[in-house]
C-alpha cells in the first residue's frame, strides 16, 4: 500500500504567507491564552499536595468537597481520575501550615465519612522545590534550544538553522497554548513531553533539510522556491509516515497507560501533530524567505562526499 | 549476489544473541519474599541459613527457592500468605536475632541467578513505595557548634579561674567573651590557643573590662556543615537499615538535601517519624533538696536546678549538670523486665565512669531519665515544651528511680510504652541527627498502583507495538513485517541494556520506551521510502537497497542526533520522573541507530538481498 502512488508535487511555497497567517494566529492566540490564563501548573510547580485516592463503590464528588470543606480545607480541587471511584485531591501550600500533615488531615477528614477509602498515592512538594523545579525546567529548556540550535548551525547552512530553530520554537508555544486553553494539569512529565516534542519535531525538519541540501546540489536548474517543494515533495510519505507510527505509540499511552501519564501523552500528541505542520509548511519556508541558494549550500555539501558517488 | 560483509551479519548476530540472554531475567517476574539479616550484622553463611530453613520446615512452611545475597538470605515463596506465615514463624523461633524485611525477589531459576543478571529495577511508582526529600538545615548545625563553643568555654574559664561576665554568640559565626578586667584579656587569649593553635581571635578593650571573640572562619564553616550532612546521612541510612527495608537509596543531592527512597514501604508516617526524629535521653540527679510544687508555684527553679514535669503529671526539679546523654550510648535495646517495657543501654566509657562516680556518691538517692524529642511543628500546632521557630523540643521525665547500687556501663530504663521503648532503641542504636532536617518533597505509591501502573504501561506497550506491526505490514508488505521484526530486535536490546546498567524503568520510563519504538520505526520508513524511491527512478533492486540505506543514513543520524540532544538535557537537569523518561528516551535512541542500520541490514540482506533473482521487492 502506498499513500502516494506517484509522485506528489505539491506546490508549497508559492502559498507561504497563507503558511506565516495560520502560524502567526495560533502563535498570538497562543501566547495571549498564556498571557492572561496562564498554565494550570501542577503541585510539581506549585508546591502542595496531591492525593489520589479509591473509593469502594463510584463516589459523589461534591460530597467529598463538602467533606472537605467542612474540615477547613475549601480550597481542595477534587477531581475524578481515570474511574469514577478514584479521585484526585489537590491542594496548595497554606501560609504556615505544614504540607506533610495537610496529607493526613484530608485522608482523616474523608475516612471518617468514608472509612474504606484507600490512598493510592500521595505527593507533597513544598513551595521552595516547586519554585526550583520550575527553575531547572525552564533552564533545560533554554539548554536544549541551544545545544540544538549549535547542533544545526554547525551541521547546516545558518539559514536553514534558523528556519528549524524557528519552526522549533512555534510547536513548544502551541502546545502551552492548548494546555493554557483546556487548563490540563501541567507537570514535570508534561514539560518532558514538550522537550522530547522539540526534539521530535526538529528530527522531522531535519530529514526535510537534509533532503533540500541534496535536491539543491543535484538539480541546478529551477528556482529555489521550486527546488524545495521537490525536495518536501520527496520526503512527505516519510513525514507523515513516521507521524502515523509515533501517533500510533502516543495514543496507546493516552488511552492505556492511565490518567498518570495523560498530560504528557495529550503534549506528545499536539506536539507531533504540530511539529509535522511545521516541518512542511513552517521550517522551508523561513529558510526561503532568508534567501536560500544553491551556493549557501555547496562548501558543506563539497565535505560531505556521499553525493560524490551519483551518476 | 549482492555482496554484504559477513563480519557485519555476525556482528548482529551475537549482539542479539548477548541482548537475549542479558534480558532473559526480566521474562520471570518477581514472586514475594523474605530478606533476612542477622541482629549482629554479621554475614550468612550456608550453616546460618540453614538454621532458618530448617525453622520454616519444621513449620511445613515450603519455601520455593533460598540464596545469600550479600550479608542476607532471602528466602521466596510461592504466595504471599506463605510469606506472612514465614516471617512470623522465624521471629517466633528466634526473637531479637534477625531482621526480616517482606520483599520481592525475581522468580528466575537457580542457574540463571547464578550468572549474575539482574532484571531491571523498578522505580517506586512501579513496586509501590515511599519517596523523601530532606532539606538539613546546616545553619542550624553551626548553631549547634556555636552552642557547644559557649558551652565549652564556660567550663574553660572556670578551670582556668577566668572572671567573666558573659560568654554568647556574636553573629552567627561567632562567640564573644566578656570579660571583667582588661588585664586577663591575655590570659583567656592563651588558654583559647592552647586549646586549639588555629582559633581565629579578635580582641578588645572597653575601659575597664575586656573582650574576645572566637570567630568562625569560612573553612570551618563550611567543614562544619558538610560533616552535618554525611553525619545525617549515616544516620539516615542506620536507621533505614533499622526500618528493614530492601533496597532503600540515601543519597546526598545537590548541596544540602538528602533523597531517602524506601521500596515497598507503605506507611510514609512511620517511615518518617523514625527517619526524622531526634529522641534521645538525659540522665540527671534529681534535686530533693527543694519542693517542686514550689518552684512551679513560684514559676522558677531554684540555682542549680531545673524544672521538668513527670510523664505522669507533677512537677519535678533535677540538677543542672547531665550525667550522661543519648551520644554516649553506644549500643541500645529493647525489651522486657519484670514483665515493663525496658529499653536497655549501654554507655562509652566516658558515659560510664562519670555514671559510675555519681552512683557512687550518690547512693540511696533519685536518678531521674529525661526523654527529649525535638519535632518540627507548624505554626497552628499546639507544642507543650519550648517553641523556637517552627521547632517544638518537648522534654519528660519518663522515670525517677532510686539508685540502688552502683552500676556504670550497662543498664536498663523502664517508664516507657512498648512501641516507645522499640522506637527509642531504634533511634538511640542508629545515632543522632548532627541538624536538624525537613522534609521538602514527599510522595508515597500503594503497592497496589504500582502493579496497575505495570499493568497499564505494559499494555500500552503491547498494544502500541501491535498497531505499529499491523500498519507496517499493511504499508510496506514483507518489509514491513522485517520493519517489525527489527523493533522487536530493538526492544530486546533496550531491555538488556536497561538490565545491565541496572538503571531504573519507571512509568514515565516506560512511556519513553513506547515513543521511541514510534520513533524507531522512522529510520526503517527512511530508508524503506528511499528504496521505494530508487525503484520508482529505475534501479534494479540490488542496487535500490544499496542506495536507500546508504543515502537514508545521514538523515536517520541527524534526526536522531537532535531528539538525543533534548534527551540528554532532561537528563542532566531532569530529577524523578523526568529522568525515567530521559534515560530510556536517550537509551532507546542509541538501540535503535544500532537495530535499524545494521540490524534491518542484516534481515533485508538475508532474507533478499541474498538472492542472486530478485525481480522486484516486496516494499
Amino acid at each position: 500500500m502506498e499513500f502516494f502512488k506517484k509522485r506528489t508535487n505539491f506546490r508549497f511555497m508559492p502559498l507561504r504567507s497563507r503558511w506565516y497567517a495560520i502560524s502567526g494566529v495560533l502563535i498570538l492566540v497562543s501566547l495571549a491564552l498564556l498571557a492572561i490564563r496562564g498554565l494550570n501548573l501542577g503541585i510539581d510547580f506549585t508546591g502542595g499536595v496531591v492525593l489520589e485516592l479509591s473509593f469502594p463503590q463510584a463516589v459523589d464528588l461534591d460530597r467529598v468537597r463538602a467533606t472537605l470543606a467542612e474540615a477547613g480545607h475549601g480550597d481542595a480541587s477534587v477531581q475524578s481520575f481515570g474511574t469514577a471511584r478514584d479521585v484526585l485531591v489537590r491542594l496548595l501550600p497554606k501560609e504556615g501550615a505544614d504540607v506533610n500533615q495537610v496529607g493526613q488531615d484530608v485522608l482523616a477528614a474523608l475516612r471518617s465519612d468514608e472509612p474504606a477509602v484507600q490512598l493510592r498515592r500521595t505527593e507533597v512538594v513544598g513551595a521552595q522545590i516547586g519554585k526550583e523545579l520550575a527553575e531547572q525546567g525552564a533552564l533545560a529548556a533554554l539548554f536544549a534550544f541551544l545545544l540544538i540550535l549549535a547542533y544545526v548551525a554547525f551541521r547546516f547552512q545558518w539559514k536553514l538553522g534558523i528556519g528549524s530553530i524557528l519552526a522549533a520554537l512555534h510547536d513548544p508555544i502551541l502546545v502551552l497554548g492548548f494546555f493554557s486553553a483546556t487548563q490540563m494539569t501541567f507537570d514535570l512529565p508534561t514539560l518532558a513531553a514538550i522537550l522530547a516534542v522539540v526534539g521530535y519535531s526538529l528530527n522531522d525538519t531535519v530529514v526535510v533539510f537534509d533532503r533540500i541540501r541534496e535536491r539543491f546540489v543535484m538539480t541546478r536548474k529551477g528556482t529555489p522556491a521550486e527546488t524545495i517543494d521537490l525536495a518536501i515533495n520527496d520526503t512527505l510519505s516519510r513525514t507523515l509516515m513516521t507521524s502515523v507510527t509515533t501517533l500510533i505509540a502516543v495514543f496507546s499511552l493516552m488511552i492505556f497507560a492511565g490518567d498518570v501519564l495523560k498530560g504528557f501523552s495529550v503534549a506528545l500528541a499536539i506536539g507531533v501533530f504540530v511539529g509535522t505542520y511545521s516541518s512542511i509548511f513552517v521550517a522551508s519556508s523561513i529558510a526561503l524567505d532568508l534567501k536560500l541558494t544553491a551556493r549557501d549550500l555547496m562548501p558543506v555539501q563539497r565535505e560531505k562526499g556521499a553525493v560524490d558517488d551519483m551518476p | 549476489m549482492h555482496t554484504y560483509p559477513a563480519w557485519r551479519i555476525w556482528l548482529v548476530a551475537i549482539v542479539l544473541l548477548a541482548a537475549l540472554i542479558l534480558a532473559l531475567p526480566n521474562v520471570f517476574g518477581e514472586g514475594p519474599a523474605l530478606q533476612v539479616s542477622r541482629d549482629d550484622r554479621a554475614a550468612f553463611t550456608d550453616q546460618s541459613a540453614g538454621a532458618i530453613t530448617g525453622i520454616l520446615q519444621s513449620k511445613g512452611i515450603p519455601v520455593d527457592a533460598s540464596w545469600i545475597e550479600g550479608d542476607r538470605l532471602v528466602l521466596r515463596f510461592d504466595d504471599l500468605q506463605q510469606q506472612r506465615a514465614a516471617r512470623e514463624a522465624i521471629q517466633q523461633a528466634a526473637p531479637r536475632e534477625y531482621l526480616i524485611a517482606l520483599s520481592q525477589a525475581p522468580r528466575m531459576p537457580g542457574w540463571l541467578r547464578a550468572t549474575g543478571l539482574k532484571p531491571m529495577s523498578l522505580g517506586l511508582d512501579l513496586r509501590g513505595g515511599v519517596y523523601f526529600l530532606y532539606e538539613v538545615d546546616v545553619a542550624g548545625a553551626v548553631k549547634q557548634l556555636i552552642a557547644s563553643m559557649e558551652r565549652d568555654y564556660r567550663t574553660l574559664l572556670r578551670d582556668e579561674r577566668i572572671p567573666f561576665t558573659a560568654i554568647q554568640a556574636d553573629g552567627a559565626d561567632g562567640v564573644r567573651i566578656g570579660l571583667r578586667s582588661g588585664a586577663d584579656v591575655e590570659r583567656v587569649t592563651a588558654a583559647l590557643r592552647k586549646q586549639d593553635p588555629n582559633v581565629n581571635l579578635e580582641s578588645d578593650r572597653l575601659g575597664e573590662g575586656g573582650a574576645v571573640t572566637v570567630r568562625l572562619t569560612p573553612d570551618q564553616i563550611k567543614q562544619r556543615q558538610d560533616f552535618a550532612i554525611q553525619q545525617n546521612i549515616t544516620t539516615l541510612r542506620n536507621r533505614v537499615d533499622e526500618l528493614g527495608v530492601t533496597e532503600p537509596i540515601v543519597a546526598r543531592q545537590g548541596v544540602d538535601r538528602i533523597t531517602v527512597q524506601l521500596p515497598g514501604v507503605q506507611d510514609p508516617n512511620e517511615a518518617l517519624r523514625v527517619l526524622g526524629a531526634t529522641a534521645t535521653l538525659e540522665f540527671r540527679l534529681v534535686d530533693d533538696q527543694n519542693d517542686a510544687m514550689e518552684a512551679e508555684r513560684l514559676g522558677r527553679a531554684p540555682l542549680g536546678a531545673r524544672l521538668y514535669r513527670m510523664r505522669s503529671g507533677g512537677p519535678v526539679l533535677l540538677k543542672r549538670e547531665v550525667i550522661a546523654s543519648g551520644e554516649q550510648l553506644v549500643d541500645a535495646s529493647s525489651g522486657f523486665s519484670e514483665g515493663q517495657p525496658a529499653v536497655f543501654v549501654k554507655l562509652d566509657a566516658r558515659g560510664a565512669s562519670e555514671m559510675l562516680q555519681t552512683t557512687k556518691e550518690h547512693l540511696g538517692r533519685p536518678m531521674a531519665v529525661v526523654f527529649i524529642e525535638k519535632k518540627r511543628v507548624a505554626a497552628s500546632e499546639p507544642c507543650s515544651g519550648v517553641r523556637s521557630g517552627n521547632d517544638c523540643t518537648e522534654e519528660e521525665v519518663i522515670s525517677v528511680a532510686t539508685i540502688r547500687g552502683v552500676f556504670s556501663s550497662n543498664f536498663q530504663i523502664t517508664g516507657l510504652l512498648a512501641g516507645e521503648a522499640r522506637e527509642l532503641a531504634l533511634l538511640l542504636r542508629a545515632g543522632s541527627l548532627a541538624a536538624p532536617l525537613y522534609i521538602v518533597e514527599q510522595r508515597t505509591v500503594g503497592p497496589s498502583l504500582g502493579q496497575d501502573n505495570v499493568d497499564r504501561g505494559f499494555r500500552a506497550l503491547l498494544i502500541g507495538l501491535a498497531g505499529m506491526f499491523v500498519f507496517l505490514a499493511v504499508y510496506y508488505r514483507w518489509f514491513g513485517v522485517a520493519a517489525s521484526a527489527v523493533l522487536l530486535m530493538n526492544m530486546v536490546c533496550l531491555v538488556a541494556v536497561m538490565s545491565l546498567l541496572q538503571a531504573t524503568l519507571s512509568l514515565p520510563g516506560i512511556a519513553g520506551i513506547v515513543l521511541t519504538v514510534g520513533m524507531a520505526a522512522d529510520a526503517n520508513v527512511l530508508i524503506f521510502e528511499r528504496i521505494r524511491e530508487e525503484l520508482r527512478n529505475g534501479m534494479s533492486p540490488h542496487a535500490a537497497i544499496s542506495a536507500g540505506f546508504e543515502k537514508a543514513f545521514s538523515a536517520i543520524a541527524d534526526s536522531n542526533i537532535t531528539t538525543l540532544i533534548a534527551g540528554i538535557v532532561l537528563f542532566t537537569f531532569g530529577t524523578g520522573p523526568v529522568r525515567g523518561f530521559a534515560v530510556t528516551l536517550c537509551l532507546g535512541i542509541l538501540t535503535s541507530l544500532f537495530t535499524a542500520i545494521l540490524g534491518s541490514r542484516a534481515i533485508i540482506h538475508l532474507v533478499w538481498d541474498r538472492r542472486r533473482r530478485l525481480e522486484a521487492l516486496p516494499v
